[in-house]
């Protein structure tokens, strides 16, 4: 999922300084499974907002909804038109693509990020939440047993470890295992050390911003 | 004769390391380097070591050239992307560097510029591979040179990984080094010997010169600090005891570096004297070893 924390109140609420009417969108996708931008976080963030008002003495109408996915014109459309005349702006609870739909499909409204989008990643426990996946474009976990060092290694590397990890943990943080060092185990664990000899991976970049275009659907859309 | 022919000619080899200041003073590295030239057969120059902000390797490297001194141009992919990175050998080439010595690099966390874009673009792997095809005359996107380098490429490795699966690791891509083309290797600091020699009897089949990394203990505080914060490197507790326990220890460090370098001189085909600002020391620890 794509986690995503939200930002401090006080940058929140200078945001929104000059709207007295504001829409507070969730999203019911990722941003509700890491407890960051769902209906329950849009009611918290809302009350927040309103008791800031009162006690400055100043008027404020918060409007509460929450879109299906964010990221998905044909799940916000429908709200968002319905209530175009009762906000002046809309502050998004979504992951950092939602915020981009909404400004996209509305561009006569302007649309706020009430969140951090941090990255892709995993839950560990309750309340942590670690990255997982850098969407690099070219999937190496196939020979890494499932852990991606182009992710969990802090250097991205792809032919083995450096010389930095410690009683197994990363250079970086005592908290961080060395990724190589977790992948060595789970593949002599499934006894397949030798994925580690192959021919060493150079990585070529994707160019930013990406763009998936699949001809096969878009001929079904076309007949 | 220079560090190919060095290599070439199975000698014993010495290397010793400078590592470039933050800011334009390069007099007393020039002193140093000037104090050891006829004791060693090539001087590292470190690439902004532990990931802080320094003068360049290939700058001062072109210096020690201007002194007859061959250089080892440490090379890391932490701050240049493969564009930067194979300009910058080719620059090096044509300031007379012949030398260079691929690394990963440490993680800018671990340096005073914390938040810098880590690169990493080419790792030590690949960027020997890129040194191979730069000799080879093209670059690494299938360009031909006009006008191709020659260069000596070597590499790390950390003999002293803590764990086993650290240590396999670290000889797998010890492996992956050498099929890039890596022609020599120098390692981490050794302090126990026994722990080094199972470690060349691992890699010994491999038949490339192995040149043992040295680092003159200055104090007992020094080697706990290591101990405790420099992967790889450890120094056995009797060791300390010595430094803790001796009135002189300047004489004890390089006693303890001769003794070292004894052996090492048994096991290896050279050893890398990392002084740390104590070059003045290296010509007392090879007397004493007899080198």
């Amino acid at each position: 999922m794509i986690v995503g924390e939200r930002k401090p109140m006080e940058e929140l609420l200078g945001m929104i300084e000059d709207f007295e009417r504001i829409l507070v969108l969730g999203c019911k996708g990722c941003v509700t499974v890491c407890c960051a931008g769902g209906p329950k976080e849009v009611k918290t963030l809302s009350t927040l907002i309103r008791m800031d008002r009162k006690q400055k003495g100043r008027k404020v109408i918060t409007i509460e909804a929450s879109t299906e996915l964010q990221c998905e014109p044909e799940s916000i459309r429908p709200i968002l038109e319905k209530m175009a005349n009762q906000y002046d702006v809309v502050l998004s609870m979504a992951c950092g693509a939602g915020v981009q739909t909404v400004a996209k499909l509305f561009p006569d409204k302007l649309v706020l990020p009430a969140l951090n989008t941090n990255f892709t990643g995993i839950a560990e426990e309750h309340g942590v939440w670690t990255e997982a996946c850098l969407a690099c474009g070219d999937c190496v976990l196939g020979r890494t047993a499932g852990i991606c060092p182009v992710t969990l290694c802090a250097k991205g590397l792809l032919n083995g470890p450096c010389g930095g990890a410690s009683e197994g943990k990363c250079e970086v943080s005592k908290d961080q295992p060395c990724a190589w060092q977790e992948i060595y185990h789970a593949l002599k664990r499934l006894n397949r050390l030798h994925y580690l000899k192959q021919k060493p991976q150079v990585k070529d970049w994707p160019v930013h911003p990406g763009r998936v275009v699949r001809e096969d659907l878009r001929e079904v859309e076309t007949t | 004769m220079s560090f190919r022919e060095s290599l070439e000619s199975g000698k014993f080899l010495v290397t010793a390391e400078v590592g470039p200041g933050k800011g334009t003073d390069v007099e007393h590295l020039l002193k140093a380097a000037d104090i050891i030239k006829d004791r060693v057969d090539a001087i590292n120059v470190t690439d902004l070591q532990s990931s802080v902000m320094r003068l360049g390797s290939m700058a001062f490297s072109h210096l020690l050239t201007d002194m007859g001194i061959d250089p080892i141009f440490q090379m890391t992919g932490r701050d240049r992307n493969r564009l930067a990175l194979q300009s910058d050998l080719l620059s090096a080439w044509v300031l007379g560097i012949r030398n260079v010595l691929a690394l990963t690099g440490d993680h800018p966390t671990m340096g005073d510029h914390p938040h810098a874009k880590p690169v990493f673009d080419l790792d030590s792997v690949s960027l020997l591979e890129m040194i191979g095809k730069l000799n080879s005359g093209y670059d690494m996107a299938g360009n031909e040179l006009k006008g191709a380098p020659e260069f000596l490429p070597g590499a790390v490795v950390n003999p002293g990984a803590d764990n086993e699966a650290a240590l396999d690791l670290q000889i797998m891509k010890m492996e992956k080094k050498i099929e890039a083309g890596a022609k020599f290797f120098q390692t981490q600091a050794v302090y126990d010997i026994d722990l080094f020699e199972k470690f060349i009897r691992r890699v010994e089949g491999f038949k490339v010169p192995i040149i043992g990394g040295v680092i003159l203990l200055k104090s007992a505080g020094m080697a706990r600090f290591m101990n405790k914060n420099v992967a790889g490197v450890f120094v056995p507790i009797p060791l300390i005891k010595e430094m803790t326990d001796t009135k002189d220890k300047v004489k004890k460090s390089v006693e303890i570096a001769a003794r070292i370098v004894k052996r090492l001189k048994n096991l290896c085909q050279g050893v890398h004297i990392m002084a740390l600002g104590w070059e003045k020391m290296i010509p007392a620890v090879l007397d004493q070893a007899g080198i």
